[in-house]
């Protein structure tokens, strides 16, 4: 029943995107108003206005691009003329490393939060009022004290992940069943080797719920960080092919953006299920 | 009782109030209990049975008053004080050898990884759940919850082992087989047991000596009903002994009114010399003799 339920899915989904392709394909196919001028004032406005053709490329001509880049994803022609695979190596090193930070960070401290009453009541008016502010707010100011953009687009992933994992770990470790710390007592379990061998296989699910939550808006932000530091990596090229009025290519970006997203959220549900236990 | 094994001197439990000012589960509580004894708790919700368990496990503290155990008195919890938790609260996401050896390696620090699985094999074994040593909890029925639970307690070799109604969320006939495993296993290894439970037969069975609790809060020890039934009582045939009856009787008239009463009653109550109700000595008996049931026909056909 399952498997049938999820062929069916497949063909549906099938021909969901066939017809989204082929709208996309009809909608590009230009057939718009033909302006008359001369030869040489036709060649400097290009197939726009001469053929009526829609700057908005169809798929195929996204197809055709996508093909190239992947064929050669890594190569290197200076600063502006870098391969997909290089600029979003760029990114996701960005987010990992970022991201990496705010685990170190956010993991320990939650621990402290959600093991102390007195620092959760503490820390808490801090957390309500750095919590909702946009992590690019902070770019200025990273700017400014770090002075390098590369490292403040780091910093500005890392500010944007550590909030969930921190309250989700904080929660986590808060919710432990007492039952659990009690068996612990009771075998007279040292704090050290509690938090190791019951609060934290007991609250890694929260945790990595949390983890899952900050990978994916890191992944959102390091696309509007780039845009702004600008130099290397996906959120640039988006915007300076934007520039280049290269749609096509802006098209792919997009593709790919989302694409990596995905895959960092399909491997953190991966480890999200191992250390999921049923109960 | 000259050998007080466990002594509970003098222990009360408040709680500050909604409206100001404190109230007492229970005041003045005094218990003792011999080495090797089997006793069980038996009062309504809210007199504090639990509360007295915690304390004796140390997960909880008395306002006042001392707990002595083997000649010390408790400061908090202890390997040789074992709980076993009614809802049995296995780490789920250890199997069967896991749970019974996270408490193995938390008494014996250094025993090396053979050593440490032997010795938890042989409290599974004991507890009858060879074969499940590497099922995770989740594909446990709730009886072989319990009886992990057990084997958990006990494989830490404890003076005293503390069960908070360990059997109540488990259907009859388990119940039935894990009363008889636990008692043929305190009486083959004399182990020294404190039960809390609701359960009049139970208390029957298993215990030596029932404690029977007032209602809180303001929860007093009113009476300890010494089991008049031989040590080799069986399950089965434990309502044919002629002063089941009237033990159970004596337990069900307390817990149905004079446990509400019992304050009013008795305003001379002494809490360091609770009355030791031996039935058939100090009580009347009520049934004399076993006699055969009669079953009436229409019965015989209902069944």
């Amino acid at each position: 029943m399952t498997s049938s339920l999820r062929l069916r899915a497949a063909i549906v989904s099938i021909a969901l995107f066939l017809a989204f392709i082929g709208i996309w394909h009809i909608a590009t196919r230009g057939t718009g108003a033909v302006a008359t001028m001369t030869p040489e004032y036709a060649r400097l406005m290009g197939l726009t206005a001469t053929h009526g053709k829609s700057a908005m490329p169809g798929p195929l001509d996204v197809g055709a691009k996508l093909w190239e880049h992947v064929k050669r994803p890594f190569y290197d022609n200076g600063p502006n003329d870098k391969g997909l695979g290089i600029q979003l190596g760029y990114s996701i090193a960005r987010v990992g490393l970022g991201y990496f930070l705010a685990v170190i960070v956010a993991i320990p401290l939650g621990f402290l939060i959600g093991m102390s009453p007195l620092i959760n009541k503490a820390l808490d008016p801090f957390i309500q009022i750095l919590k909702p502010i946009s992590p690019l707010a902070w770019m200025p100011l990273a700017l400014y004290t770090i002075k390098d953009s590369g490292l403040s687009a780091i910093f500005v992933i890392f500010i944007c992940s550590v909030w969930p994992m921190l309250l989700n770990t904080a929660f986590g470790v808060a919710a432990v069943r007492k039952e659990w710390i009690n068996v612990a007592r009771t075998l007279e379990v040292g704090t050290v080797r509690r938090a190791f061998t019951v609060i934290l296989p007991a609250a890694a699910p929260t945790i990595l719920t949390g983890m899952r939550i900050s990978i994916g808006i890191a992944w959102l932000v390091i696309v509007a960080a780039e845009m702004l530091v600008g130099g290397t990596g996906i959120g640039y090229f988006v915007w300076n092919e934007w520039n280049n009025l290269s749609i096509t290519n802006v098209i792919i970006a997009i593709l790919l953006i989302g694409v990596v997203g995905m895959l960092l959220d399909q491997i953190l549900a991966r480890f999200t299920r191992m250390v999921t236990f049923p109960e | 009782m000259t050998d007080k094994f466990i002594s509970i001197e003098a222990i009360a439990k408040r709680y500050p109030g909604a409206s100001g000012g404190e109230i007492a589960v229970f005041e003045d509580l005094w218990l003792s209990m011999a080495r090797g004894e089997f006793g069980c708790v038996i009062g309504h919700s809210g007199c504090g049975k639990t509360t007295v368990l915690n304390i004796l496990a140390g997960l909880d503290e008395p306002s006042e008053g001392t707990v002595i155990v083997d000649g010390q008195a408790i400061e908090g919890t202890s390997l040789d004080r074992a709980v076993i938790f009614q809802s049995h609260a296995l780490l789920p996401w250890r199997s069967v050898l896991g749970n019974v050896a996270y408490a193995v390696t938390s008494k014996w620090r250094g025993w090396d990884r053979a050593r440490v699985k032997a010795h938890a094999q042989t409290f599974i074994d004991l507890v009858g759940l060879t074969g499940s040593e590497h099922k995770r909890p989740s594909e446990l029925s709730g009886g072989m919850k319990q009886r992990v639970g057990i084997a958990r307690a006990l494989s830490i070799t404890p003076k005293i082992m503390l069960m908070d109604e360990p059997f109540s969320a488990l259907d009859a006939l388990t119940r039935g087989t894990l009363q008889d495993e636990v008692r043929r296993i305190c009486l083959e290894t004399g182990q020294t047991a404190f039960m809390i439970t609701h359960d009049v037969d139970e208390a029957i069975y298993l215990a030596d000596r029932i404690f029977l609790m007032t209602n809180g809060p303001g929860a007093v020890l009113a009476e300890i009903v010494e089991n008049p039934l031989p040590k080799d009582r069986g399950r089965t045939d434990l309502h044919r002994h002629p002063y089941y009856y009237a033990v159970r009787n004596h337990i069900v008239d307390f817990l149905v009114s004079r446990s509400k009463t019992f304050a009013a009653d008795m305003p001379g109550h002494d809490p360091r010399n609770v009355r030791v109700v031996k039935i058939g000595v100090s009580e009347p008996t009520i049934v004399a003799a076993p006699r055969a049931v009669e079953t009436h026909p229409a019965q015989t056909i209902a069944r």
